[in-house]
């Protein structure tokens, strides 16, 4: 079963971590990486620029509008994801509980199941 | 999607060689690797060249290079379509039928259910990884990754290629062969996992003519095969059993079928898959949906709950109890269910109490409970049908909206 375990960020409780915490972060990250691809669950993971970089793209009566983004405005955002196929709903929820931003309070980790997929799959 | 010949034979030799290989030199990590790569050179070199004259030997001797270049190193990927030519041993054909041997490997309990599908297709169904990945939906380098940890776990739960008890290990086959065809049951344009499983049956099933609930599967999965080019619409929606047009069923596969599940309840045996197939052959025996013997359905899930207890058995129950005894005594049965944990989110108990509620009339509560199975179903195909279904009963529900 393909699920999208996505990490709900929000910037303001990023930049209050200490740099030791920070750290830990990606070494986290690091260690779940190794273990998804040694377990041949991972398809494939993406962390995404800061979200005040993102662009709103509208077409209205055929012209494109681009603003400056986020679309919603709220306190998190999605900073990321990895897309796995795994046995099924329970190891889905165990892996999102290795994700290491599920520990910090003030992020979330949000697991979502797969319902269409195409695309490269040699990516 | 059509299996070329070159395919077919493949598939049907890649396990006899790798019986042969792993009783010659044990590793069946090693062999399994090696046979892969035999067949990959096959797939190449056959259908330019043409089928060599003693395939299984060109096989043994490819692969048996292969296992040579990489016990001495590790660049076994080297020289792949210059390997095979002169000096092939004539076909052996094996005294014994190394499928059932291979498939209790395969099934070994240190895997998980994923992995055991996967690497069964592999060394038994003699698949590609390309194939085996595409039939999932997941990248090649994904699944190589899961063949190789699947067969280094076997190794290291001391997994042998040797005959174990088949009584111990026979239900585990048999459940992967059966979630094998369920992979397969819908994908139309992928790998055709249903009819590899089907193939794998009949192979466990020529070894094993005796027991009834080999029997029972194969029968179950050639009854609900023969429904294929009826089960969905050209442009791939999904079509109920009551309204199925039944002359697109296979009845050659449907007469296959009932024989074996005839003979297979003449046994000693009454287990879940064969009862599971009996009922398949009720609804098979019904020309339109309107003859079914609701009663000997309904009689057969009662067995079922008994021998196999599962709240899918008893939601299924329901809609039998529910033609003999009116919709009403069916949802009456489903309030059992709602405590249950197992099915509390699940979008098919939902769904049969749309169905029941639609049957009594109360077309507000059916297009209600037909939404929220839509929302809880992660297929395409079934959220389409049953918001179809939804909007069908909407007038009902809104009669003011209706004109």
């Amino acid at each position: 079963m393909k699920f999208v375990i996505g990490m709900h960020i929000n910037p303001a409780v990023l930049e209050a971590l200490t740099e030791q915490e920070q750290a830990a972060i990606g070494e986290g990250h690091g260690a779940l990486l190794a273990e998804l691809k040694e377990s041949g669950e991972l398809i494939m993971t993406q962390a995404l620029a800061d979200p005040s970089q993102s662009a709103v793209v509208s077409v209205r009566d055929g012209r494109t509008v681009v603003t400056d983004g986020p679309f919603v405005e709220a306190k998190e955002y999605l900073g990321g994801f990895y897309l796995v196929d795994c046995e099924n709903r329970e190891r889905a929820l165990a892996i999102a509980a290795k994700v290491p931003d599920a520990a910090i309070p003030g992020l979330a980790v949000e697991v979502r199941q797969v319902m269409f997929y195409d695309g490269a799959l040699e990516a | 999607m059509t299996r070329s010949p070159v395919e077919g034979l493949l598939r049907e030799l890649a396990p006899q060689v790798l019986g042969t290989l792993v009783r010659r030199h044990g590793s069946f990590e090693d062999c399994e690797d090696a046979v892969q790569e035999a067949v990959l050179a096959a797939a190449v070199q056959w259908p330019a060249e043409g089928v060599p004259a003693h395939p299984r030997g060109w096989l043994t001797t490819v692969a048996s290079r292969r296992l040579v270049d990489q016990v001495r190193s590790d660049r076994a990927r080297r020289d792949r379509e210059s390997a095979a030519s002169a000096d092939v041993v004539p076909d052996e054909i094996p005294d014994t039928d190394d499928t059932l041997v291979l498939l209790f490997l395969c099934c070994h309990p240190a895997l998980t259910e994923g992995s055991r599908i996967a690497l069964t297709l592999r060394a038994v169904g003699g698949l590609t990884t390309a194939e085996i990945a595409r039939a999932f939906l997941v990248p090649e380098s994904t699944m190589a990754v899961r063949i190789s940890r699947a067969k280094r776990l076997i190794k290291e739960a001391g997994g042998k290629f040797s005959v174990p008890e088949p009584a111990e290990r026979l239900p585990a086959v048999l459940h992967v062969l059966y979630l094998i065809f369920n992979e397969g049951y819908t994908a139309v344009d992928r790998t055709d996992l249903a009819r590899e499983a089907i193939r794998l049956t009949r192979a466990v099933h020529a070894q094993l003519p005796a027991d009834g609930e080999v029997t029972g599967l194969l029968a179950l999965m050639l009854l609900t095969h023969a429904r294929r080019a009826a089960r969905t619409t050209p442009a791939g929606d999904l079509v109920p059993l009551d309204e199925q047009d039944r002359t697109l069923w296979d009845h050659a596969l449907i007469d296959e079928g009932m024989t074996l599940v005839k003979a297979a309840l003449a046994g000693p045996a009454l287990g879940p898959y064969l009862v599971q197939a009996s009922i398949a052959a009720t609804h098979s025996d019904a020309a339109t949906a309107g003859e079914t013997d609701w009663a000997q359905v309904h009689a057969l899930y009662l067995i079922l709950e008994r021998i196999a207890p599962n709240p899918m058995v008893t939601l299924n129950r329901a809609i039998a109890l529910a033609e003999i005894r009116g919709p009403e005594a069916g949802l009456a049965l489903l309030t059992t269910l709602d405590a249950d944990n197992r099915l509390a989110r699940h979008h098919r108990l939902l769904s049969v109490r749309a169905h029941l509620l639609e049957k009594a009339g109360d077309g507000a509560a059916a297009h209600d409970h037909y939404r929220r199975a839509a929302k809880a179903t992660a297929s395409l195909a079934e959220q389409r049908y049953l918001l179809a279904r939804a909007a069908r009963c909407a007038p009902a529900c809104r009669p003011s909206a209706a004109t």
